[in-house]
């Protein structure tokens, strides 16, 4: 069964509230939803406020959707222009409105999982506020990437390690050193793929204080951290397919797919780009997929505008091709007017699965290459 | 030869009571594979398909003394105990094949296994096969046929495409593994590579690899520095992939500039790689490989 993913990507005022649980220091900020909220919170935090877009999406800042504002009115109408705008695609809901900090200078803090070392890694730079992975391109002698055993956790010699490594001694030391174990802490507790301060800015009267936050959970782990459940709330092919229990990702071209197991819709798709046809989509029926399952996904992508020819890649193993094949006869039966389909499948019960579709007017085909072929010029 | 399965292969299967525990248990024994107990906790005494059910993996191993291979298809929540459990008892290879398992409960179980001088596949892989001696997974066996082409993949159904290939092509298969498509993982393609390596039956090594972190490149890296001495045929999955989206594996995304295929395909190709662009292709540059 194919889970419908859960975007677990935390909004920034989702991190600070993390960050105030495990000990983080954060700047004063209020989270606001209208344009009256964000003057009332500009007010109470006094002088001059940063407003910030709410949003997920990367480089929020270089679009816009950060600016400084010297008073209330300048905090309103600075929320009045982002609330409900549209920020690199997603559509602000809210903002934060946080006092301004004055920075002396920013480092860097962050706990990932790494894929190659299966292990979490401390990333610690005393170059903080730009992007981590460009600079540990550029200057990677500027960013240290130290691994934690999961099973002992962060040790006392690899905090020291992380401040000497950033040159920090004295008080500023003793408050990154807590940081970073509170940050390590949370990145346990909540099951995260990443928690990163960027920046941790250093003010002028010597305190360490996290400006930013960006943390991820991991969205296999929502079953026991459920506080981080999504509602599945978007619209078109993505949203309606998580809402059916596949996975499915649009993109631009006319030719749907169907196949079942990640690895080999990807190979669907890149086939079809080869013969020189264009994928609107993948999709994933995923293993051992019965025929209302198929049926399902075959109705979805056959009532959908942009897709002209579908094509159904089933590797039967767990998949038996009979379930299939009725699958797609009945949502071709009954939506699928006008479209073409092609179909290939192969394995478990692939003579009853042929024998179906060839009874219900469809061809169906022993090699993957000539089938997607046929679908690239169906679609031409 | 063969590595990781073979006729000495003992299994023990937790989570055997369940629907798809159960389905896998009739085909691996089917297959002719060794399955001498199950465990599912509470469920001890029953028995699935003439194999007997114990609580623990404890007892498994007490009353059948020989067992050296875990498979796992525990549901996620459960999914890691169940591992540990496993490496309790001293078990060498522990094949995970369950979905959906917490990234930190797979980093702590490696870890752990690693400790032990114990290996893990997967977790979110279809197992490994030894065709004609021993099949650990979920993968349809009548695919594969016995002969001297290594597979590691990162995928499932695409490996099965590419067997059949090179099982139609008339060469056959020593080992094939599935490491799995989480994007943290127990033996990866390097490890895998080492075996082969070792493996006198092994002549020549398919790398399937797919979109989303860096493991293609490390062995690539690995091919290069080791002066890999067979050859390995490559093939990358998701070309046409968009970033910043997972396709159908947890691994599988191309993030902040890091996954991409071009960047796979051409680590592999400098390595001395042969990459195919369709999984056909794959077969016969084995077969003008090996001719």
């Amino acid at each position: 069964m194919v889970i419908p993913e859960v975007s677990v990507k935390l909004y920034e005022y989702e991190g600070r509230e993390l960050f105030k649980r495990y000990g983080i220091p954060v700047n004063d900020y209020v989270v606001v939803r209208n344009v009256e909220e964000a003057r009332k919170a500009a007010d109470v935090l006094g002088g001059r406020t940063v407003v910030k877009a709410q949003v997920l999406v990367a480089g929020r800042g270089k679009a816009g959707g950060v600016k400084v504002a010297e008073n209330g009115d300048e905090a309103a109408e600075l929320a009045a222009k982002m609330l409900g705008s549209v920020l690199k695609g997603e559509k602000v809901e809210s903002v934060l409105v946080t006092s301004y900090t004055e920075i002396e200078s920013e480092l860097y803090l962050g706990v990932i999982v790494d894929r190659f070392k299966r292990s979490p890694v401390v990333i610690a730079s005393a170059e903080g506020g730009v992007e981590i992975e460009e600079l540990a391109r550029t200057s990677p002698r500027h960013v240290l990437k130290m691994e934690i055993n999961p099973l002992i956790g962060l040790a006392d010699h690899q905090v020291r390690r992380v401040l000497s490594f950033m040159k920090l001694s004295g008080d500023i030391a003793a408050q990154a050193g807590k940081i970073l174990r509170g940050l390590y802490r949370l990145f346990v507790e909540n099951d995260c793929e990443l928690a990163e301060i960027n920046p941790l800015a250093v003010t002028p009267d010597r305190k360490l204080v996290a400006v930013d936050a960006k943390i991820i959970i991991d969205e296999n782990a929502v079953f026991r951290r459920p506080e981080f459940r999504r509602p599945e709330s978007g619209s078109g092919l993505e949203a309606e397919a998580a809402r059916l229990g596949f996975t499915a990702v649009e993109l631009d071209g006319d030719i749907g797919i169907i196949g079942n197991g990640a690895g080999l819709t990807m190979a669907t798709m890149d086939m079809v780009k080869l013969k020189g046809g264009s994928p609107a989509n993948f999709l994933d029926v995923g293993g051992g997929a019965a025929e209302d399952v198929v049926d399902k996904a075959a109705r979805l992508l056959l009532t959908h505008p942009k897709v002209k020819v579908l094509f159904v890649n089933i590797l039967g193993g767990i998949t038996r091709c009979d379930e299939v094949a009725r699958g797609i006869v009945s949502a071709y039966r009954s939506v699928g007017g006008g479209k073409k389909i092609v179909v290939r499948m192969m394995g478990t019960n692939e003579e009853e699965g042929k024998r179906i579709l060839l009874e219900n007017g469809i061809l169906p085909f022993d090699s993957m290459e000539e089938a997607a072929e046929r679908a690239a010029a169906l679609a031409r | 030869m063969a590595i990781l399965v073979d006729r000495d292969t003992y299994v023990v299967v937790q989570g055997v009571t369940g629907r798809q525990g159960a389905f896998h248990t009739r085909a691996m024994l089917k297959y002719g594979t060794k399955v001498l107990a199950g465990v599912t906790p509470g469920k001890g005494g029953q028995n699935v398909e003439g194999v007997p059910v114990y609580d623990s993996v404890a007892e498994a191993v007490e009353n059948h003394p020989q067992i050296n291979t875990s498979l796992v298809m525990v549901p996620a929540p459960h999914a890691g105990d169940a591992v540990l459990e496993a490496l309790n008892s001293n078990i060498k290879l522990v094949v995970v094949i369950t979905e959906h398992v917490p990234v930190h409960d797979a980093m702590k179980f490696i870890n752990y296994a690693m400790l032990r001088n114990s290996h893990i596949i997967g977790p979110n892989c279809p197992g490994v096969i030894t065709p004609e001696a021993a099949k650990v997974g979920i993968m349809p066996g009548h695919i594969f046929k016995r002969g001297k082409v290594g597979i590691v993949s990162r995928s499932g159904t695409l490996t099965y495409e590419i067997a059949y290939q090179i099982t139609v092509n008339g060469l056959g298969q020593s080992t094939c593994v599935g490491i799995g498509g989480d994007p943290v993982v127990g033996l990866n393609f390097i490890d895998v590579l080492e075996m082969f390596r070792r493996d006198d039956e092994t002549e020549a090594v398919v790398l399937i690899g797919e979109i989303g972190g860096d493991l293609e490149e490390r062995a690539a890296e690995y091919i290069v520095r080791t002066r890999y001495p067979k050859p390995v045929v490559g093939y990358i999955a998701g070309r046409t992939a968009p970033p910043e989206k997972r396709m159908g594996h947890a691994g599988a995304i191309i993030s902040l500039g890091a996954g991409d295929p071009a960047s796979k395909i051409k680590a592999l190709n400098e390595a001395g790689v042969a990459v195919a662009s369709t999984p056909k292709e794959v077969a016969s540059k084995l077969v003008s490989i090996l001719k």
